[in-house]
């Protein structure tokens, strides 16, 4: 406690000082403006001087605008730092909490004690909802998405789903049944695994993509053709961590039509704030108001390999004594963590580039954020 | 490292082109059996079956399968008299010729011919089939009452030769009961002195000797009961008709007064009987003859009988048979071959062979067609290369059980086994439903039973243990006498074997059954009084909140029992709850066993006699676990029982439109489930699943578990949510093993991510060889495992193969299975591919059975794919959870309740039959079916076959050392075994 108290004694120029106020209780201490380290550690430093080790936070800090704007990487970390004027305000929100709708640079106009009052005074029911916030793409966890839109026939779609670490159940059911194909004989019927149920609230039904008889074509690459239901049971059961199916839609009004530029872009579609320069991309959504209402999907490419990806192979040992630790698979280049694991980064591109390269999958990302929709 | 890994490949490509799979030989008793026949002068037996399957069997390891390309019933078998032919009759009314053709020396049964009556099917459809005694003609009774002569082989119609029916009637007597139709043709017979004359039995009764060659009726036999069946007795003097009520009748042929019989009798009489479906009399040289018929017990006092009469003099035994009697007949020998000597009588579910030479008739032992499901059988365990040692004590144990069987050898003697002497001793060990293991000789074509354990001894059961011992008393009408061993009705489920676990080396073998019952035993040359201690292992270990719904352990016998000469129990764990044992293993050298429930698992020290280890797997949400294997049939039983009441409650109530509604309820029910289609939930498995706290598999291991400079014993345990135990075993030294405790530590816990059952775990060595069964390096009969390498855990889940590194746990190398082709694996097992090179150069690999029926093997350490073959059909579960593997690349599965299928994935052991069946002397044509045996030049085959696959392109990259061996290798082929000709006919 009272080294948290003490009062800087020497106010060299090096040493940025600290305020920070979390809930009712303020903690003093410094940094060494130089060497402000990284914002993990910092983050830490925090959690250490409130004596709140296991409480996510939202970190925040007043600008010399008298802006709140959030700490939560190095960069915006050392930012703050760099512009203290010696003193760092920062005020610290349990992440569960969080008023998102105080963190803003349009609050310019605004007195400083309104920005402030909404993280001192906390709850002000009188006050309107705050926006839709948009937050980092790391700050999410991927919970479904529409992959390969460029390899696939138009009437496909190949959906993956991301199980890891959470609760929600799957929730669906495949039956047997038979389909119509067009073979050089004619038309033929072929046996076929289709989509019977979506439990209410699960996975599957949450992602708005697959729905009750659409056909299975493949899991995880592997066409399901000539195999038992039991067999393509099981083998989505194997693959439950990162599923990927791929189905033919059984309503197809909703596919994604690349010939041209889409007509039925909606009301909706004027939200999802596309930039003009995607006039550039060959390709629109037909029908943006469906994608863009539905939840949380991203549609992006995998390169054929991921598809087998071993990243949840991850199997606990624990050692007599000692405590558990998982196993990373050799072959697995992926760190894991509990939390977000996910780089959309990486591999989020606008599926209306035809075939991209990584640059320019990172150039459009800016342009076509707008498939995270929310 | 890498020339060994070349050579790896190199025999694993081997394996491929040689190691093909084969199915080799069916054990066991053929499953419905429909149809019977013996040749006397090849001295065969074939058995027809429902299936289309036609098996001939001779002297021990002669056996001959065939199937009809229809899948119809064979309803009748017939050699053709002296030569090597045989017809067959069908249901589809389709008539086959087969023949025992020599190809390289050896004899196979191929189909030559097929044949059906042209014409309407109420008139040409076949009933009696006469294979005449020249071998040339088949007479074919029908339905319409014609008969029909074809000529064989080639199946050609004599149309001038058939004998109508009009020309048969226009000579009936006019008194014959007002000349009504006579029916189908029932029987037909040839005199056994003039060929020329042959007996027509028609339904009706009506019977005509008729002369071939001369086309006319010599005599009219007016019996007047439906006929069954005809027999011209040996002199030709007689003929004794049976009919359908119970009566049998013998007539004197060529006699003065033809409409009257000579004598008619009904055995059973009095009140009405069943028919006599078919009726013997046979000759002795001296006294007086044989009668034998089946059937015609009194109708409602012993309607429900099997039996066969025997009457020879004033002897008269009623053989009460297990099941339905589908045909009998009787071998006969002596100077003029006319004395009978043994009576073969074919039931649904087995083969009887009764001695009728030797005072009181005894049974004599079956060598093969044994009924492997006398009582059901509920698991097996194979153990290959048994010591001699313990190998004859076995026998010699069974010898004591055998001592009511006849002295006499097997009659049946046709063929000539040539098949090498089996290589080793293999026993298979089958539990049953009733709580018996079997001991089979599996080392050959014959699985030759040869000890029977029972374990019902050791504990109180309801049942009289002489109940199928209590013999007609005396003076009983008719005189029953009790043959066959098929019993499959089981006194107390709860006594069925559920897991087996033998040690070659020490005798040890450990059962341990379905009321969580596991048995200790050794193996005594004596019979000898033992008191079984009894332990009660609480595998709950205080876990609150669970109530076993399931049965009640049994209870043991306190008292002193006596046990015979064989595998005497010593003790006797029992877990609590008394589920059904899912796990059980045991290490004879560091005596200890070990053993899973549901519910978890233990470990038990049995030279202290006390529980080392008690640990429960049991996840809290676990309900469904607390059930026994009978709740789920006793819920429906009592859910049967309970609408019952509650109907009749109902209607003492008086409200039948409740009734009513409940029914109308419970039909659309039914109509919503029967509309609804199959669905199958897509789930990711959870830790609150149910059962994932049984314990699928434990494993006893030397390996490095700390540290990786000290080895530790071991004990492996896994469970079906794909967890995984380790426990480090203290062992005390040799001179303080009785007194001082063993003790267990946990040491790791690993849980796959992906949460599979595990099924099986397998330490492997420094080399990557698995590790040797214990006491087998102390016998010299093993390698002694690389102790200075790093070992290797492989972890085999239902889904997947992995490899740890050891001592530190962290995934190596796996291989997917089902997330790659949705099949799962169901059995699997470490087997030694060896090399034809040399005695002891080979590679370990992984037998795996899939859910698809799928075989395939892997090779270790690296677990790739190797090879891969359908096996079995993907519907037959039982047949692919009954599956075992030997430790030398066989396998064996049932491929029904009575038969195991046996199949071969390795060169160096192959067991199928090999036999050569010559024709008769006196038969002209017997040169003709005896091929030269070439060996030598399938050999020459052989060697171009191998060379032309190994000169493809993708064995062009191997070391010089890897193209060294196989030089050698072709060097060996030289002078091949016969035994891979064979195979590479298949290929």
């Amino acid at each position: 406690m009272n080294k948290n108290h003490r009062v800087p004694s020497s106010r060299s120029l090096n040493a940025v000082e600290v305020k920070s106020k979390f809930g009712a209780e303020f903690r003093r201490f410094s940094l060494d403006r130089s060497k402000p380290g990284r914002f993990d550690e910092f983050y830490g430093l925090l959690q250490h001087v409130h004596r709140i080790p296991n409480v996510e936070l939202l970190v925040g800090y007043a600008d010399v605008h008298g802006d709140l704007l959030p700490i939560n990487n190095d960069d915006n970390y050392h930012k703050a730092i760099s512009t203290a004027n010696p003193l760092l305000r920062l005020f610290l929100q349990r992440k569960e909490e969080a008023d998102h709708g105080t963190f803003g640079t349009d609050s310019l106009t605004r007195k400083k004690n309104t920005v402030l009052s909404a993280v001192l005074l906390r709850p002000d029911h009188n006050k309107k909802k705050p926006p839709v916030i948009i937050s980092l793409p790391k700050d999410f966890r991927p919970v479904s998405s529409i992959i390969d839109v460029d390899i696939l026939p138009e009437t496909h779609r190949r959906v993956r789903l991301y199980k890891h670490g959470q609760e929600k159940p799957l929730g669906f059911y495949i039956r047997d049944g038979s389909s119509v194909r067009v073979t050089p004989q004619g038309l033929e019927k072929v046996p076929g695994i289709f989509i019977s149920r979506l439990v209410p609230g699960g996975l599957a039904e949450s992602t708005g993509l697959l729905a009750v008889n659409d056909e299975v074509l493949e899991v995880n690459g592997i066409e399901v053709g000539g195999k038992s239901l039991d067999q393509v049971t099981d083998m989505m059961i194997a693959n439950s961590h990162n599923l990927i199916i791929t189905v033919k839609p059984a309503n197809q009004r909703n596919n994604i039509v690349r010939s041209g530029v889409g007509g039925g872009g909606g009301a909706a579609s004027g939200s999802s704030g596309r930039s003009s320069d995607s006039s550039a991309s060959y390709y629109g959504y037909s029908s943006h108001s469906a994608a863009a209402s539905i939840p949380p999907h991203i549609i992006q490419n995998f390169p054929v390999g991921e598809l087998e990806s071993d990243e949840d192979e991850e199997d606990l040992v624990i050692e007599a004594g000692g405590e558990a630790e998982p196993i990373r698979h050799m072959a697995s280049n992926h760190s894991m963590s509990s939390l977000p694991r996910y780089e959309p980064h990486l591999n989020l591109r606008t599926a209306t580039t035809p075939s991209p390269d990584r640059a320019m999958e990172r150039g459009s990302l800016e342009e076509d954020g707008t498939v995270i929709t929310l | 490292m890498r020339a060994f890994l070349e050579v790896g490949i190199v025999l694993y490509t081997l394996v491929s082109v040689l190691g093909s799979f084969v199915k080799t030989v069916e054990h066991g008793f053929p499953h419905q059996p429909s149809a019977l026949g013996y040749s006397p002068s090849l001295k065969l037996l074939a058995i027809g079956t429902r299936s289309g399957a036609i098996k001939l069997y001779g002297s021990p390891g002669v056996e001959f399968m065939g199937l009809h390309d229809e899948n119809a019933a064979v309803t009748q078998v017939h050699f053709m008299p002296h030569q090597v032919e045989l017809v067959t009759l069908l249901d589809d009314n389709s008539l086959h010729m087969w023949t025992l053709r020599g190809h390289n020396g050896l004899s196979e049964l191929l189909e030559i011919g097929r044949f059906t009556l042209t014409g309407p099917p109420g008139v040409t459809r076949v009933t009696a089939v006469l294979a005449h005694s020249s071998g040339e003609l088949l007479l074919l009774g029908t339905e319409g009452g014609h008969v029909f002569v074809v000529e064989v082989p080639g199946f050609r119609e004599l149309e001038e030769r058939n004998i109508s029916l009009d020309q048969v009637s226009s000579s009936i007597p006019d008194d014959y009961i007002g000349r009504r139709n006579l029916e189908h043709v029932e029987a037909l017979q040839e005199n056994p002195v003039d060929p020329d004359q042959v007996i027509i039995g028609y339904g009706r009764g009506l019977m005509v000797i008729w002369d071939l060659e001369k086309k006319l009726a010599i005599q009219h036999i007016p019996a007047t009961q439906q006929l069954e069946s005809v027999c011209w007795t040996e002199d030709g003097k007689y003929i004794l008709s049976s009919h359908s009520d119970g009566s049998y009748c013998r007539w004197m042929v060529g006699g003065q007064d033809m409409n009257e019989e000579e004598k008619s009798d009904i055995p059973y009489g009095h009140f009405p009987c069943k028919a006599i479906s078919k009726i013997v009399q046979l000759p002795t040289e001296e006294g007086p003859p044989f009668l034998l018929f089946s059937g015609g017990m009194p109708r409602a006092s012993y309607g429900d009988r099997h039996c066969i009469t025997v009457i020879h003099g004033k002897t008269h035994v009623a053989l009460d048979f297990t099941s339905r009697i589908i045909d009998f007949f009787v071998i006969r020998d002596g100077p003029q071959r006319t004395d009978p000597s043994a009576l073969v009588v074919l039931v649904e579910e087995e083969l009887v062979v009764i001695d009728l030479q030797t005072e009181g008739w005894p049974i004599i032992q079956t060598p093969y067609l044994v009924p492997l499901h006398s009582s059901a059988i509920t698991c097996s365990h194979h153990v290959s290369t048994i010591p001699l040692k313990l190998w004859e004590r076995i026998l010699a144990a069974g010898k004591h059980q055998n001592a009511h069987y006849s002295k006499k050898p097997w009659p049946i003697t046709g063929g000539q086994n040539l098949a090498p002497d089996p290589p080793q001793r293999d026993l298979l060990l089958t539990g049953h439903e009733d709580g018996t293991v079997r001991f089979w000789d599996a080392s050959g074509v014959c699985l030759y039973p040869m000890y029977k354990l029972s374990t019902a001894g050791v504990f109180h059961t309801d049942a009289d243990p002489n109940d199928n011992m209590n013999q007609g008393t005396e003076g009983e009408w008719p005189p029953f006498r009790k043959v066959g061993c098929f019993d499959p009705y089981s006194d107390d489920p709860r006594l069925g074997i559920q897991k087996i676990h033998l040690c070659k080396y020490s005798g040890y073998l450990t059962v341990a059954g379905t009321a969580g019952q596991i048995l200790m035993l050794e193996l005594n040359d004596e019979a000898a009084e033992q008191t079984v201690e009894a332990k009660v292992v609480d595998l709950l270990q205080g876990q609150e909140g669970f109530r076993w719904k399931g049965h009640t352990q049994l209870d043991i016998q306190e008292d002193p029992v006596m046990f015979p000469a064989g595998f005497q129990p010593f003790a006797v764990v029992q877990c609590q709850p008394p589920a059904v044992v899912t796990a059980l293993t045991l290490h004879s050298e560091w005596k200890l066993i070990a053993f899973g429930t549901s519910h978890g698992f233990g470990l038990y020290d049995y030279q202290q006699k006390n529980s080392v280890l008690i640990k429960c797997t049991l996840n809290p949400s676990d309900q469904l676990a607390m059930e026994g294997p009978l709740s789920r049939v006793k819920s429906i039983k009592k859910s049967l029982r309970q609408s019952f009441r509650r109907i009749r409650r109902s209607r003492v109530s008086l409200r039948k439109q409740h009734l009513q509604e409940a029914n109308a309820r419970l039909e659309a029910e039914l109509a919503e489930m029967e509309l609804a289609p199959v669905q199958r939930k897509i789930e990711a498995r959870s830790s609150d699943d149910s059962f994932t706290g049984l314990v699928r598999t434990l494993y006893f291991a030397d390996t490095f578990l700390s540290d990786s400079s000290h080895n530790t014993p071991s004990l492996w345990a896994g469970t079906n949510g794909g967890c995984v135990f380790a426990y480090m075993l203290r062992l005390p030294s040799v001179e303080h093993r009785a007194d001082e405790p063993v003790t267990a530590q946990l040491s790791k816990e690993i849980q796959l991510m992906h949460r599979a059952p595990v099924v099986g775990i397998v330490v492997l060595d420094g080399h990557g060889a698995p590790l040797p069964e214990p006491l087998e390096v102390a016998h010299d009969l093993a390698r002694a495992p690389d102790m200075q390498g790093s070992h290797h855990l492989l972890v085999v889940s239902e889904e997947q193969f992995k490899v740890f590194t050891l001592p530190k746990v962290s995934a190596k190398m796996k291989l997917k299975l089902t997330a790659v082709d949705g099949s799962r694996v169901r059995r699997v097992g470490m087997a030694w591919f060896g090399s034809s090179r040399t005695e002891d150069y080979g590679e370990s690999g992984l037998l795996v059975l899939t859910n698809q029926g799928d075989v395939h093997v892997v090779s270790l350490p690296h677990v790739k794919m190797q090879v891969q073959y359908p096996c079995i059909r993907r519907e037959d579960v039982s047949g692919i959870a009954s599956c075992v593997f030997t430790k030398h690349g066989q396998g064996f599965y049932l491929i029904s309740p009575s038969e195991f299928e046996r199949f071969s994935l390795s060169t160096r052991c192959v067991v199928e039959p090999r036999c050569l069946v010559e024709a008769p002397l006196h038969s002209g044509c017997s040169n003709q079916h005896q091929s030269q045996p070439d060996g030598a030049s399938s050999t020459h085959r052989y060697i171009n076959l191998e060379v032309s696959l190994f000169s493809s392109s993708k064995f062009t990259h191997f070391t010089s050392s890897a193209l060294s061996l196989f030089n050698e290798y072709f060097n060996r082929i030289s002078i091949l075994h016969v035994l891979h000709i064979t195979i590479i006919d298949m290929l």
